[in-house]
């Protein structure tokens, strides 16, 4: 019922429902009412053409077509409703009969199903109806059996789907015999899908019908369907073309009401199951990243400069007021949970957001100023200067063109080389980034290269022309363990040899660590610190500390290291009153709750009071103090900014707050346990 | 997920794909020659499924019992059936398909003489249903993005719907009665040149091409946003060479799968469009050959459609194969 209301909540249910309702209506009443007078032979009226008594005319026995348009309703419906029954029976059986005959028998009867599927439906129904005979049984089984197939294996991919869930197997294993267990686990499971099937399938079988009624083949004198009524008026077609087409009005309207229904019914389903664009994460939720260019510039030259950027979809804000200043040769890493605006903050300085999207704020790159819809001058600069690599390299290669003609495209488009000498270029970025072969490889398409050939290639296109920007967004999380290092070391060269300042978009703190200079971490859409990666030891807000407690060891699953931190980032669509971080932070007071702590230079290059933990890791932080030592630097020094009402301030052992802690003496030495055996390779 | 070092992935990977190749040309053509073999044995079968006798019913309860029994000869009915059936299958390769009951002729000659008209009228169809639904489908997906152009939406989904559920039939019907009876502009039916040829064709092609252009649009609509075409953005090609470059060869691909199918339904339709129009192709012989049960002219022309369709479905296939390399990798 409640599928029900929302069907009609559409206005295409609410279409398709009325006329379902209409024809339904018809079919019930219209042969009590109307019988007699469709029935009626006036012999003074024969063939008359359309009046105010005989609004559609009559036939060539007198009586009136309106009636008997109305009238046959009932037998076109009757008839197209049988013949789905025997189409979903017959289906239901041969679709099911892989489950329940086991893998040999199951497989013929499938190979069987795949070959008749191919056949149009009219022509194996013309088969049968040859086998059947001319009539209204013969047509209903000859439709019917002609449609089994598509049901058949309809309910065959179903099944299958369904006998790969848990509990079938569970059922399975606990000794149900195969009857039993598609009776009982599966059938229940498929039947949505295949009710909407069978509605469009009662829509199709209706069309059908008419149109072997039409032919001749189906209803025979005196009986009368809506085919029959259109196949006697097509003769006089010249006389009077409303005897034709008024049955054809009312197979047409027939046919949607069963059709719409259906479409009306998958639709819902399909919002349940594949979600709307908006849910299905091309927006990833919210956060927003207020860095602001402190710090470690190396070189003068300021590659990019973003000003409070801030990333809007209807209703949600997934990045809110993000700046920073990058230089040449920098390497910057944004990190964050999945969700925290990373990819929007790097999409949105590409340029790349799409409506509804609306980017807000500055994004200055080599001294222009970046518009959404800027002109034939900002794409060139664009293409030849910023390059961007994505997370998952196959899905970012067109899977129908040669890798070579995708990286060649770049030059020709926007070095006007012409198509040898961009392949040429190609062949020679692909050799740069270290593929054998180039020549060959070049040649081939995306799916022949393994993972990380595919993302070194990927970055090679970006080296097309001369990138002073590298936008890396997870570049090496769909890859295998062994290869990210590859990657990474890649981007590194590039970056010290070319002077390419480099983003790099991160989950994972530690890797954004050892290849960045300088660290942005994001929350639900915010900056909350910006430092440099050397004092990340000495980071103060208390997401930056959790997550460097959480830094994954070798028995950690990599592709959620962050877990360990308890709770999710807030929805995105929620707005939020004081800091974001509050439901999850072990020093969240009320302060933290009513009012939202701003991005502000960190106060004090101190270390902060230790808590009795500062007593047990002694022995990691030693290493950690001992490979400062080693390294030869000094003290971590924190010179950047962060937001949080309580910096620095000591986190209680576990995440339940243990005020009876006591104290220590402030200490400038990192207290961080920094496991370096970990990692990202 | 293809992760194998780098080293062992030289020339081998090179004669995979041609090793591909060969095995999709194996299996496609084991799976055609499956397909045939059914066919030819399923129109073998028809006659024989038929209840009561074939020849009788044939030739109706007025036909002596003497013209019975030589009919019976002359279809090999008296023979043992596994010689039957070899005997139809010599026929059937060697271009043998029996007499017409009603004409007396070869039903192979019957064949011939109306199989161009039944295929310029379903190629012709064919074209025009890509040519209006391809251009249509790409436009729409892009004007409709993410949620844009609702009206545009709206009014394409509900026409493309009420066009695609119209049988061929009453297309034609409707076409004839306000084209030709109405305004005169064009023959009723027969084919007389090219005129007569526009309204069967209109029939056949609208349906399958309000269909179409709703597959093409919703290919096109996941193609576009897919990580590819973000990558075609971000390499900042026009929009001309993004949606055409890189979005439309692969909503084509995905699309032809039941594309396809589609085309081989209008194969189909062309026994009811021929109907409607008394075009002398090979399905209003079919047609009345059923209602007069002539028996070995349908099991021909059942044949000849049949071979049509996988025909088309092969075609199809290849073309895949060709657009996109990787459906003929095994998965
Ligand atoms: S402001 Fe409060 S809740 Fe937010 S991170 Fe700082 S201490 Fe935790």
């Amino acid at each position: 019922m409640d599928g029900l209301k929302r069907v009609i909540r559409t206005p295409l249910g609410v279409a398709a429902l009325t006329m379902l309702v209409v024809v339904l209506g018809l079919a019930i009443l219209a042969p009590w009412l109307l019988g007699a007078k469709a029935a009626t032979i006036d012999t003074n009226n024969l063939l008359a053409l359309p009046s105010s008594a005989h609004w559609v005319g009559t036939d060539s026995l007198g009586r009136d077509l309106l009636a008997r348009t109305l009238v046959a309703t009932r037998l076109s419906v009757v008839l197209a409703l049988s013949a789905t029954l025997v189409s979903v029976t017959l289906g239901l059986i041969l679709g099911s009969a892989p489950a329940l005959l086991g893998h040999r028998l199951g497989r013929l009867v499938t190979a069987i199903v795949n070959i008749l599927v191919a056949f149009p439906g009219l022509l194996l129904c013309l088969f049968f109806a040859v086998i059947f005979g001319v009539g209204q049984v013969g047509a209903v089984f000859a439709i019917g059996l002609a449609g089994a197939p598509t049901f058949a294996r309809l309910c065959h991919t179903l099944v299958a789907g369904v006998e790969e869930r848990d509990y079938v197997a569970a059922a399975r294993i606990a000794g149900g015999s195969r009857a039993s267990v598609l009776v009982r686990h599966i059938l229940p499971n498929i039947a949505e899908p295949m009710v909407v099937q069978a509605t469009i399938g009662a829509g199709s079988c209706l069309l059908t019908f008419s149109g072997l009624s039409f032919l001749g083949l189906g209803v025979q004198q005196p009986a009368f369907d809506w085919g029959r009524l259109m196949n006697e008026g097509l003769n006089r077609i010249y006389l009077n073309p409303l005897a034709a087409l008024a049955p054809g009005l009312f197979v047409i309207m027939a046919g949607l009401a069963f059709n719409l229904t259906g479409e009306a019914i998958a639709r819902i389903f399909n919002v349940e199951t594949s979600g709307s664009w908006l849910a299905s994460g091309v927006v990833p939720s919210q956060p927003g990243v207020t860095a602001s260019a402190h710090g470690i510039a190396r070189s003068d030259k300021t590659v990019l400069s973003v000003n409070n950027l801030t990333v809007d979809f209807p209703g949600v804000t997934p990045v809110r007021g993000l700046s920073f200043d990058l230089h040449q040769g920098e390497a910057l890493g944004i990190v964050g949970e999945s969700g925290a605006g990373k990819t929007l903050t790097g999409l949105a300085i590409a340029q790349l957001i799409e409506p509804p999207g609306v980017v807000g704020g500055d994004v200055v790159f080599l001294g222009e100023t970046l518009r959404s819809d800027g002109g034939e001058e900002q794409r060139k600069l664009l293409g030849t200067s910023m390059a961007l690599v994505f997370q998952d390299p196959l899905s970012s290669f067109n899977p129908v063109r040669r890798v070579g003609e995708q990286l060649a495209e770049v030059s020709r488009v926007h070095q006007g080389m012409t198509r040898k000498v961009a392949w040429k270029r190609a062949v020679d970025r692909l050799r740069a980034v270290r593929i054998s072969d180039p020549e060959r490889r070049a040649e081939q398409h995306p799916h022949e290269f393994s993972g990380g050939m595919r993302q070194r290639a990927m970055i090679g296109m970006g080296l097309m022309a001369s990138p002073t920007l590298l936008i890396a967004d997870e570049p090496t999380t769909a890859l295998d363990v062994t290869v990210q290092k590859q990657v990474l070391d890649l981007l590194d060269s590039i970056r010290t040899s070319e002077q390419v300042a480099l983003i790099l978009i991160s989950h994972d703190l530690t890797l954004v660590g050892e290849r960045c200079e300088r660290i942005i971490v994001m929350y639900a859409g915010r900056v909350v610190e910006d430092l440099s990666a050397d004092a990340l030891p000495v980071a103060q807000h208390p997401y930056t500390r959790l997550l460097m407690e959480a830094v994954p060891t070798l028995a950690t699953d990599l592709d959620q290291p962050l877990a360990v931190i308890p709770g999710a980032q807030p929805e995105p669509s929620i707005e939020i009153t004081g800091c974001a971080f509050a439901p999850r932070c072990p020093l969240a007071d009320d302060i933290c709750r009513t009012s939202s702590p701003t991005l502000a230079p960190v106060a004090s290059a101190s270390g902060r009071t230790r808590n009795k933990r500062g007593l047990d890791i002694t022995v990691q932080t030693t290493r950690m103090l001992l490979r400062l030592n080693l390294g030869g630097k000094s003290t971590p020094v924190h010179t950047g900014r962060v937001a949080c009402w309580h910096a620095n301030e000591p986190l209680p052992e576990t995440s339940q707050l243990d005020d009876t802690s006591p104290s220590l003496p402030a200490s400038t030495e990192s207290t961080h346990d920094v496991d370096e055996t970990v990692v990202t390779p | 997920m293809t992760t194998l070092p780098e080293t062992s992935l030289g020339q081998e990977f090179l004669s995979a794909g041609a090793r591909g190749w060969l095995r999709f040309a194996l299996r496609r053509s084991g799976q055609l020659l499956v397909s045939l073999w059914v066919l030819v044995t399923a129109s073998f079968a028809m006659i024989h499924l038929i209840p009561g006798d074939p020849v009788r019913a044939a030739l109706g309860i007025t036909a002596s019992q003497e013209l019975v029994e030589t009919t019976r000869a002359q279809w090999g009915l008296n023979d043992p059936l596994p010689l039957q059936y070899w005997h139809f299958l010599q026929g059937v390769l060697t271009g043998h398909l029996g007499t017409s009951i009603t004409s007396r002729l070869p039903v192979a000659d019957v064949i011939s003489t109306r199989l161009a008209a039944t295929a310029e009228l379903a190629l012709a169809a064919f074209v025009l249903a890509v040519v209006i639904a391809v251009p249509i489908g790409v436009a729409v997906a892009v004007r409709t993005r993410r949620g844009r152009g609702r009206a545009l939406d709206l009014g394409f989904a509900g026409t493309s719907i009420v066009l695609g559920t119209i049988p061929d039939f009453l297309v034609g019907v409707t076409l004839v009665s306000v084209f030709s009876v109405g305004l005169h502009w064009l023959p009723v039916g027969g084919r007389t040149g090219m005129s007569s040829a526009i309204l069967p064709v209109v029939s056949l092609a609208l349906g399958p091409a309000a269909v179409l252009a709703r597959i093409v649009r919703v290919e096109m609509l996941s193609v576009l946003e897919t990580d590819y075409v973000r990558t075609a953005r971000a390499k900042r090609l026009s929009a001309a060479r993004i949606y055409l470059g890189h979005a439309l060869p692969n909503a084509v691909t995905a699309s032809l799968t039941l594309g396809g199918l589609m085309l081989s339904g209008m194969v189909a339709g062309t026994v009811l469009v021929e109907s409607v129009f008394a075009w002398p192709g090979l399905g209003s012989t079919i047609v009345s050959s059923i209602l007069v049960k002539d028996y070995p002219m349908v099991q021909g022309v059942v044949l000849v459609y049949g071979c049509g369709v996988l025909l088309i479905n092969t075609i199809c296939d290849v073309a895949l194969a060709i657009l996109d390399p990787r459906s003929t990798v095994v998965r």
